[in-house]
């Protein structure tokens, strides 16, 4: 059983974490409607014995490789087509500063 | 017999006179632009100049194709090249993709002719298309919901009396949701059946393009076209469909399902299942594990997948972008994703980032799919007693959206609670129009083992008959 406890300070993190920025009321909403989420559906989960290998296809599925070939792809301009002209640099993308 | 109502018989008529297919390309335009003056809001995207173009170019085609002159609505999710394609979502606001997804190509090849993207709730995150900024209504009530999270597919095929076919979405119920509410009849293959690429991702182990129609035939022409191998999918199961007859003479009702279902709709599956008693042998089974656990598993999963597909949205390539000067790249990305993601698709972010953070993950995420093994393990063993199982496929008629208001999000996503087993298995179903209730369609959903679509053709037939 994992003890969970589901509040304000832990929504803030996880969004957080997704790069979300919750305002407060969106925070004051969505806490309890989270908590109702985990505590009365997710959690329902530890009843039940699983030893069972994961399912993560729902058809077992072989892995499938290729060639590592190049092939025709998008040209620069099509990769470049639905870019905002404020993000555009010299044939690149310009984005936001990571340092 | 080709029945004069179907496709495949209109496509024979405007291969053999040019003139059908521009009659009934004129006059659904006319439907379309009378639904959109209505507010009906079926129509995401449409582009009159290029839907034009495409009935010239057929003029001139030398191979018709089994849809010739078809025009085909497409949900928002599905790429579309040089047509905004944008999932109902405003993150992806003026994003034209560069490329047909492999569905849309296999239906130009064909004939068919792209009408319009519709209408459906953001990255398919809903159960009545509500979750967007264009919210499609139901063509039998228009204070009633179309159903999600494939509305506007749904409601624009129960609204226009033309020829036409429509592709649409499945994740946890998102095309037979919608059917059922509007009466038109669909299939969601199984997993992997029909290629993914080009469809802008919700849940990548569950997600499914399929087909909705006027009836069985046609669901099933749009499926066996848009079905087969595609080597840009690494999960296509390079498997095709033909429509063929399938066993269909032992099936099973899933009590557990039945009995969560409101009167009004089991009086009314109940009838229509009595009717077919002739050609079918009808037996009741119980899922104890797929009533109980499906619905926690599923949006465990899906929330989880959701939440790293999402991950990709930021406001950089494509959709919403904004001036990153001077900007570090947390507070550009968060400022681009907070702006623009409906408070529903934060709430399944939210849910899927918890359950695969440290110290969850295990307890959640990875439990989630060990328990999805034992629900596929359920479903088997009852496909080793009956050739299909049955269900309505919601337990209520449409809903008004004042009543939708009052749901609380955990009480919204009970209501998949028919259609999320087949989709967290993999299972093929269709769902057909049972019959009515006060003037409101009650759809009734077959489930087949994998691969085991010929059942539901054969299996649609038989309610079509009947």
């Amino acid at each position: 059983m994992v003890k969970v406890e589901v509040n304000k300070e832990l929504v803030k993190k996880v969004a957080k974490n997704a790069r979300l920025e919750l305002s407060e009321a969106e925070l004051t909403k969505f806490t309890p409607q989270l908590k109702e989420v985990i505590l009365d559906s997710f959690n329902l989960l530890d009843e039940i014995d699983a030893d069972e290998e994961p399912s993560f296809q729902p058809i077992k599925q072989q892995n499938k490789l290729r060639k590592d070939e190049a092939k025709p792809s998008l040209s620069q301009d099509e990769a470049l087509a639905n870019v905002n002209v404020m993000l555009r640099d010299r044939g690149y993308i310009k984005g936001p500063k990571s340092l | 017999m080709v029945l004069k109502e179907t496709l495949k018989y209109f496509a024979e008529q405007a291969r053999n006179d040019f003139s059908a297919a521009e009659e009934n390309l004129h006059k659904i335009i006319l439907e379309l632009k009378a639904s959109e003056n209505k507010g009906l809001n079926y129509i995401e995207t449409y582009d009159e100049q290029n839907v034009l173009l495409q009935l010239e170019q057929l003029k001139s085609r030398e191979k018709k194709g089994r849809l010739f002159g078809v025009p085909i609505t497409v949900k928002d999710a599905i790429c579309v090249k040089g047509v905004e394609s944008k999932a109902g979502s405003k993150i992806l606001a003026g994003y034209k993709p560069q490329f047909d997804a492999t569905a849309i190509t296999k239906l130009k090849e064909e004939g068919a002719i792209i009408l319009a993207k519709t209408t459906q709730d953001e990255f398919g995150f809903g159960t009545f298309s509500t979750n967007t900024a264009k919210v499609p209504k139901n063509p039998f009530d228009n204070e009633r919901s179309c159903g999600g999270s494939s509305g506007g597919p749904a409601g624009f095929t129960a609204y226009t009396s033309r020829y036409h076919g429509a592709l649409g979405e499945s994740t946890g119920g998102s095309i037979a949701c919608p059917s059922s509410f509007c009466g038109v009849t669909s299939l969601t293959p199984t997993y992997g059946l029909v290629s993914r690429y080009g469809l802008i991702d919700y849940a990548n182990s569950m997600d499914k393009v399929g087909s909705v129609g006027r009836n069985i035939d046609d669901a099933s022409l749009l499926l066996e076209i848009i079905s087969g191998k595609d080597e840009k999918d690494s999960t296509n199961l390079g498997e095709e469909f033909i429509a063929d007859e399938g066993p269909t003479q032992k099936v099973a009702i899933i009590k557990d399902f039945f009995d969560n279902c409101d009167d009004s709709v089991k009086k009314v599956v109940q009838a229509k299942i009595d009717k077919m008693k002739e050609f079918i042998t009808v037996d009741e089974i119980e899922l104890p594990l797929n009533i109980k656990y499906s619905l926690a598993a599923y949006y465990i999963i899906a929330t989880s997948e959701a939440s790293t597909n999402l991950a990709k949205l930021s406001g950089l390539r494509y959709g919403k972008q904004s001036d990153p000067e001077g900007k570090h790249f947390d507070e550009y990305f968060s400022e681009i994703r907070s702006e623009n993601f409906t408070q529903e698709a934060k709430r399944r972010i939210i849910l899927g980032t918890f359950a695969r953070m440290s110290g969850f993950r295990d307890a959640y995420y990875l439990k989630a799919m060990k328990v999805r093994t034992k629900l596929i393990n359920e479903f088997k063993l009852a496909f080793s007693k009956y050739d299909l199982l049955l269900t309505p496929t919601m337990p209520i008629v449409a809903p008004k959206f004042d009543a939708i208001e009052q749901l609380t999000p955990l009480q919204n996503y009970a209501m998949d609670l028919c259609t999320v087993p087949a989709n967290l298995a993999g299972l093929p179903h269709a769902s057909c129009n049972a019959g009515m209730h006060n003037g409101m369609p009650v759809g009734l959903m077959a489930i087949a083992p994998h691969l085991g679509e010929p059942r539901l053709y054969s299996f649609g037939r038989i309610m079509e008959m009947k």
